[in-house]
């Protein structure tokens, strides 16, 4: 085995160092001060958990997964999201009154990245679950709460896409016939292949209006008109239904009073396999990649409770780089002493954080560049040599 | 800042027919835009910044958002699997993978060795045909390795066979076609969507009338 050098971490983990952990810090408050304000309780679930539980019911993919065995030779994952865990919470502690439960959490989440080594594997997720309540209000509460927040954190241009699993997927159904024949749509959907999808369409068997229909499922983005598009090209049953929540959701977030962030997307499929109705994901102008998402899902009933949640998370790394880089003011002031005036520096310093002023006191004799070490402070005080007479 | 689009050119064979079509499409760039050496121009008339890379890249700045959308070919897309959105198929510098060799010779039984630039395709390929092959990754003159015994086969792009041809290679199987795609980044997809829509809508009827 070739030696690791004394600096080097696995793959994918990182360091935080004190600027980066101060806006990491500030973000994640702005946000839970939010979340806290809608009645969201917070909990801590462990970093490990068994594979046999949280691991299969967690949407993630098995190689993303870092796994390892307890002494009894039982699996045990990393946990690669919050979801599952809070599911298994609540199913076997927290459910038994059958009531709506709101849980908020704030921790690291670890996946191991397949590709370009480097890419975080592990980071933080803020966000909700709102369990055993099945209303549209409650996603539409999830979506509000989530853009709320998001304005606390200081983020001005987002957006937040919302769609529905069932629409697609009743789609193909209705027109194909067969679930198994509707997988290859899916494929090319869910790979965001519309070239592929296009030819695969045209290639079928189909009447031109039933082609035009498939067709048509790309071009279903946009503001609330969309709704009413997709209602024209959806046969009753399911589909209607899908279509249905989302105008319900629609009116909610309107309610809200949110609507100016929110845009209606039938053509979202998520990586996550446990959604079952309403979908989101929230973009911002300048990241790549989606800082945030969520639904509803059925979860629960891998943990033995028959009843639904919705929820969302955002990676803070992700809220980070979109939040672009503010300078932090540095306020923390140094007291500098020498041993006759030792007693007379704390004293000061103990009246400076009485005040909240971040002081730092320091030996004069333990540094040995003053003049660089001064520098790392917003202001400083020297209380050295003898006693200045008053 | 989201009422201008960022779009990653592919240098070099595709670069020439990817501006003639945006040309065809309507957009007006400056004539110089030929053969600037520049590898960012800004076309403001337009709304437009154009970023140069090789092709191989293009798929990986536009997953990450540094570029919105993209000309990339089929080969790279399906070699990088990255995750954007492939809307349009351009037509344009139609070419193909294809497993080639010397002629009338048989893959080595035991571990046959495939030099490619196309690690993930041609391995890919292979499996799906019950194979299991050794790949030697190549970053170009591909036709070189079976000529000095690198390798029983190689897996490349082919446009007109010549090279093949000059080389004293044959072609053995086809993987698949190829032709420039308009590849979009997700974020931008959903926050930029009118300028994108509109974007394709407008090479979408380049491209129809070009064929049929």
């Amino acid at each position: 085995m070739s030696r690791l050098f004394m600096f080097e971490k696995p793959l994918g983990m990182r360091d935080t160092l004190p600027e980066l952990y101060e806006k990491k810090h500030r973000v994640r408050s702005a946000m839970a001060e939010t979340i806290k304000l809608w009645g969201y309780q917070f909990i801590e679930t462990p970093t490990l958990e068994y594979y046999e539980t949280v691991g299969a019911a967690s949407a993630i993919a098995d190689q993303q997964l870092f796994k390892l065995l307890d002494k009894e030779g039982h699996t045990l994952v990393l946990r690669p999201e919050m979801t599952a865990p809070i599911a298994r919470v609540a199913a076997t502690k927290l459910l038994e009154e059958n009531l709506p439960v709101r849980l908020a959490y704030s921790a690291n989440v670890f996946r191991a990245q397949q590709r370009e080594g480097g890419r975080p594997a592990e980071f933080e997720q803020i966000g909700v679950e709102c369990l055993n309540e099945d209303t549209v209000s409650c996603d539409g509460e999830a979506i509000a709460l989530l853009i709320s927040s998001l304005k606390k954190a200081g983020l001005q241009q987002f957006q937040v896409s919302i769609g529905h699993v069932g629409f697609a997927q009743e789609l193909f159904v209705q027109i194909l016939g067969t679930n198994g024949r509707a997988t290859a749509l899916r494929k090319f959907l869910y790979e965001k292949n519309y070239v592929g999808y296009r030819e695969h369409v045209n290639s079928l068997q189909l009447s031109s209006i039933d082609k035009q229909r498939l067709l048509q499922l790309l071009h279903l983005r946009g503001g609330e008109e969309v709704v009413s598009q997709a209602n024209d090209i959806i046969e009753n049953g399911k589909g209607k239904q899908a279509v249905t929540e989302l105008q319900e959701l629609w009116d909610v977030i309107r309610d809200y009073g949110v609507d100016e962030y929110v845009k209606v997307d039938f053509t979202i499929v998520s990586h996550m396999s446990y959604y079952s109705g309403i979908l989101f994901e929230a973009y911002a102008g300048n990241v790549g990649f989606p800082i945030g998402n969520g639904g509803r899902y059925s979860l629960i009933e891998k943990f033995g409770k028959n009843t639904s949640a919705t929820g969302f998370a955002v990676r803070i790394d992700m809220l980070l780089e979109a939040l672009g880089s503010s300078q932090l003011v540095n306020t923390t002031h140094c007291i500098f002493f020498s041993q006759e005036r030792r007693q007379e520096a704390f004293q000061l310093v103990q009246k400076m954080h009485e005040q909240g002023k971040q002081t730092v006191v320091q030996d004069i004799n333990g540094v040995k560049d003053l003049d660089a070490f001064s520098k790392k402070f917003a202001d400083t005080t020297y209380l050295i040599g003898g006693r200045i007479d008053e | 800042m989201s009422n201008r689009l960022t779009i990653a050119m592919p240098k070099g064979r595709i670069f020439e027919e990817a501006v003639e079509l945006l040309r065809k499409a309507g957009y007006k760039l400056p004539p110089e835009f030929d053969e600037s050496r520049k590898l960012i121009i800004e076309v403001e008339e337009e709304g437009l910044r154009f970023i140069l890379a090789k092709p191989m890249d293009v798929a990986t700045y536009v997953e990450h958002g540094v570029a919105d959308v993209g000309i990339a070919g089929k080969d790279v897309l399906l070699e990088e699997e990255r995750d954007v959105y492939e809307l349009l198929d351009l037509k344009i510098s139609a070419c193909y993978l294809a497993v080639a060799g010397l002629p009338d010779s048989k893959m080595n039984d035991v571990a046959p060795r495939i030099a490619t630039k196309y690690p993930n395709v041609a391995e890919a390929y292979f499996r799906s045909q019950g194979e299991q092959v050794e790949i030697i990754k190549l970053n170009g003159s591909i036709e070189l390795a079976p000529l000095i015994g690198l390798s029983d086969r190689i897996v490349d792009i082919v446009s007109s066979g010549r090279t093949l041809k000059e080389n004293g290679l044959v072609e053995y199987e086809r993987i698949g076609e190829v032709t420039s795609r308009l590849i979009v980044n997700p974020v931008s997809y959903r926050i930029k969507d009118a300028l994108i829509d509109e974007l394709v809508t407008r090479l979408h009827e380049v491209v129809s009338v070009e064929v049929f």
